[in-house]
C-alpha cells in the first residue's frame, strides 16, 4: 500500500457530501410554511420506527449488545499482553525455558528476577523465576526476546489477588503438567508468524 | 352517524346494585393498593422498555429477569433517611410531594379503574358488598379529574420554591411555564369530544362509544385527539416536555434536594397521573371498556398501549426549551383547538 493517500492535505474534495441544508426563512409567511412542512413530514415518526426496530432487533434477532461479564466474556485477541505463562515442550512435558536469561536483561521495569544452575546432567536449570507484577508494565518485550516461545502472555485479564505474590512464581505461571494436552501455542508478541516459510531467505552460500 | 347522549344519568344506573359507603370505602383501598404497586412496577416496564430499545438488557439480576427490582428500590426509598435542607421552608417541603401524590389519586377516583363486582355472600362482615367501578361517580368527571390534575402542579411549584436551592428554583419557574402553556389546550382540546357527547361523565362517554370500533369518537375527532395526547404529555411531565426535572439542564429541577420517601411520593404521584391520562384518553376518544366480549381487557390493553406510547416517545424524541413549548401551545395548539371546536360546533347545529 503506498502512502499517497496519507500525503494528501487537501482536506475537503474527496469523500464528502454536501448537505442540502435550506436557509432560513426570514419572512412570516416563510416560517409558517416551513412549520407546515416539517410538521407533517412525519419525521417524528421515523424516529418512533427507529427506536422501535431496534427494540425488535435486539429482542427477536439477537442483537443485544449487553454482555454479562462474570458469566460472559467476549473473545480477545491473540496478541493480547495479560498475566504471563511459562509454556512446556509438548513432547516432554519439559519446560521450554532454557536459562538464557533474555527476558530479565530485557526487561525495561526490572520486574523479571531469575536465577540459573547447572543440574546433574549439566544442562541449565531455572532454580528462581519471579515476575514483580507491581512493577511489571506488560509491554511484552519478553515474550518477543524469548528466542523458545517459553515465556509468553496469557488471557487471563483479571488479576485481581489478594497477595501481590500472586501468579508470580514460576510455578505459578508454568502449564500444569496434567494440562499439558491443552496448552494452546502463542499467537502473540515473538511468536512465528502464520507465513513463516514465505519470509525465509536462502542464505546466500555463493558468495 | 348519530351520537347517543344520555342526559338522564339515573335511568341508566337504574340497573346497578345500589353503591354503600363500605363499597365506596374498599374501592379507595383497592385504587391505593393497585395503583400504587402498579406505579412500582411502571418504573420496572419504564427501564426494560427504555434499555430494549437501546438494545440492553435493563436490570436483570435482582430476581427472575429483574422483577424483584421493585421490591428492592422499595425497600430503599422507605429506609433512606429522610433530609430535609438546611434553609428550606421546612413544612412546605415536607407538604409538597403529599400534594402530588395525593392530587393524583384524588383524581383517580373519579375515573372507571377495574370492573364493578360484589363481594361474595361468604366472606364475613364485607359479604354481598358492592364495589363500584368509579369510586365517586361524578356527573362532572372529566372537569374534575382534569381539575385535580392541574391542582397536582402544586407539588413541584411549592417543593421548588421551598428548598432554597437553585434548580429548584428553576424547576418551580418551569412548572409555572408548562402549567401555563397546557392547560388551555387540554381543556379546549377536551371539549370538542364533550360538546359530542352532551356530558362531561366518563360512564356517558363510555355508551356513546358502545357500538364498537366504528364509533370511537378518535374517527370523529382525531384532531381533538392529537392536542390532547400532546397535552397529556406536558401534564405528566413526559419526555418531549420534562421541562420541570431534565437532568441534563436542572440537575433535577424541582427535586434535587429530594430523597427517599418523599422522593418517591412525586414518582408515584408522576406514574399516577401517566394512568390517569392514558384512561382519560382511552375512555373519551378509544371506546372506552366494553361491558360484553372480552370486557375490561379492552381498556388494559388501551391503557398499557397508551403507557408504552409514553415510553416510546421518551427513547426516540429529544424533549423541548421551556420557550419552545410556550410557542407550540399559545400559537399553534391553542388556534388548532380553538377552530377544532368552533368546526364541532358548526356542524353540530347544521
Amino acid at each position: 500500500m503506498g502512502l499517497e493517500q496519507f500525503k494528501n492535505r487537501n482536506v475537503g474534495q474527496q469523500n464528502y457530501v454536501m448537505l442540502d441544508l435550506e436557509h432560513t426563512p426570514e419572512t412570516g409567511m416563510g416560517k409558517f410554511r416551513q412549520v407546515v412542512r416539517r410538521t407533517f413530514k412525519a419525521e417524528l415518526f421515523v424516529g418512533l420506527w427507529v427506536t422501535m426496530r431496534e427494540m425488535i432487533n435486539a429482542l427477536f434477532k439477537g442483537q443485544m449488545h449487553t454482555v454479562k461479564y462474570p458469566f460472559e466474556k467476549l473473545p480477545i485477541s491473540p496478541r493480547y499482553r495479560a498475566i504471563h505463562e511459562m509454556l512446556r515442550l509438548l513432547e516432554s512435558g519439559h519446560y521450554r525455558c532454557i536459562g538464557c536469561g533474555l527476558c530479565e536483561k530485557i526487561c525495561i521495569s526490572n520486574c523479571i528476577t531469575m536465577d540459573t544452575r547447572y543440574d546433574e546432567n549439566q544442562r541449565k536449570e531455572v532454580s528462581e523465576y519471579t515476575i514483580n507484577f507491581g512493577r511489571c508494565i506488560f509491554c511484552g518485550y519478553c515474550a518477543e526476546v524469548c528466542p523458545e516461545l517459553a515465556i509468553v502472555h496469557g488471557p487471563r485479564y483479571e488479576t485481581a489477588s489478594e497477595q501481590r505474590a500472586s501468579f508470580s512464581l514460576f510455578e505459578d505461571m508454568l502449564t500444569p503438567i496434567d494440562k499439558l494436552n491443552l496448552q494452546q501455542e502463542y499467537d502473540g508478541f515473538g511468536a512465528v508468524t502464520p507465513n513463516a516459510d514465505e519470509n525465509i531467505k536462502k542464505t546466500p552460500l555463493a558468495y | 352517524m348519530e351520537v347517543v347522549t344520555y342526559t338522564n344519568v339515573e335511568t341508566f344506573v337504574q340497573h346497578l346494585p345500589e353503591v354503600t359507603a363500605a363499597g365506596v370505602w374498599i374501592k379507595a383501598i383497592i385504587i391505593l393498593a393497585i395503583i400504587s404497586a402498579v406505579a412500582g412496577f411502571g418504573t420496572y416496564l419504564e427501564r426494560k422498555v427504555l434499555a430494549f430499545m437501546q438494545r440492553r438488557l435493563g436490570p436483570m439480576h435482582v430476581g427472575p429477569y429483574g422483577l424483584l427490582q421493585i421490591i428492592a428500590d422499595g425497600i430503599k426509598l422507605f429506609t433512606k433517611e429522610d433530609i430535609v435542607p438546611q434553609n428550606a421552608n421546612r413544612l412546605i417541603f415536607m407538604v409538597a410531594p403529599v400534594i402530588t401524590a395525593a392530587t393524583a389519586f384524588i383524581a383517580l377516583a373519579a375515573v372507571p379503574v377495574f370492573p364493578d363486582f360484589t363481594i361474595p355472600e361468604w366472606i364475613p362482615v364485607l359479604g354481598g358488598t358492592f364495589v363500584p367501578s368509579i369510586a365517586a361517580d361524578l356527573n362532572i368527571g372529566i372537569l374534575f379529574v382534569l381539575g385535580m390534575m392541574a391542582a397536582g402542579l402544586y407539588g413541584p411549584l411549592l417543593a421548588g420554591m421551598a428548598q432554597a436551592n437553585k434548580w429548584g428554583i428553576i424547576g418551580a419557574a418551569r412548572t409555572a411555564v408548562q402549567f401555563l402553556s397546557y392547560e388551555v389546550v387540554t381543556g379546549l382540546s377536551i371539549l370538542a369530544p364533550i360538546m359530542l357527547v352532551g356530558s362531561l361523565s366518563f360512564v356517558d362517554f363510555n355508551e356513546a362509544q358502545a357500538g364498537g370500533i366504528s364509533h370511537w369518537l378518535i374517527w370523529q375527532q382525531p384532531v381533538a385527539f392529537v392536542l390532547f395526547l400532546i397535552a397529556g404529555f406536558a401534564e405528566t411531565n413526559r419526555t418531549p416536555f420534562d421541562l420541570l426535572e431534565h437532568e441534563a439542564e436542572v440537575v433535577s429541577g424541582y427535586a434535587t434536594e429530594y430523597s427517599g420517601m418523599r422522593w418517591g411520593m412525586f414518582f408515584i404521584g408522576e406514574y399516577a397521573n401517566m394512568i390517569t391520562i392514558s384512561i382519560i384518553a382511552a375512555i373519551v376518544f378509544l371506546g372506552g371498556y366494553s361491558e360484553e366480549g372480552i370486557g375490561w381487557l379492552t381498556i388494559i390493553l388501551k391503557v398499557g398501549f397508551f403507557f408504552f406510547l409514553m415510553l416510546w416517545v421518551r427513547a426516540a424524541w429529544p424533549h423541548v426549551r421551556p420557550d419552545q413549548l410556550m410557542w407550540l401551545c399559545w400559537k399553534v395548539l391553542m388556534p388548532i383547538a380553538v377552530i377544532n371546536v368552533v368546526i364541532t360546533g358548526i356542524v353540530m347545529m347544521v
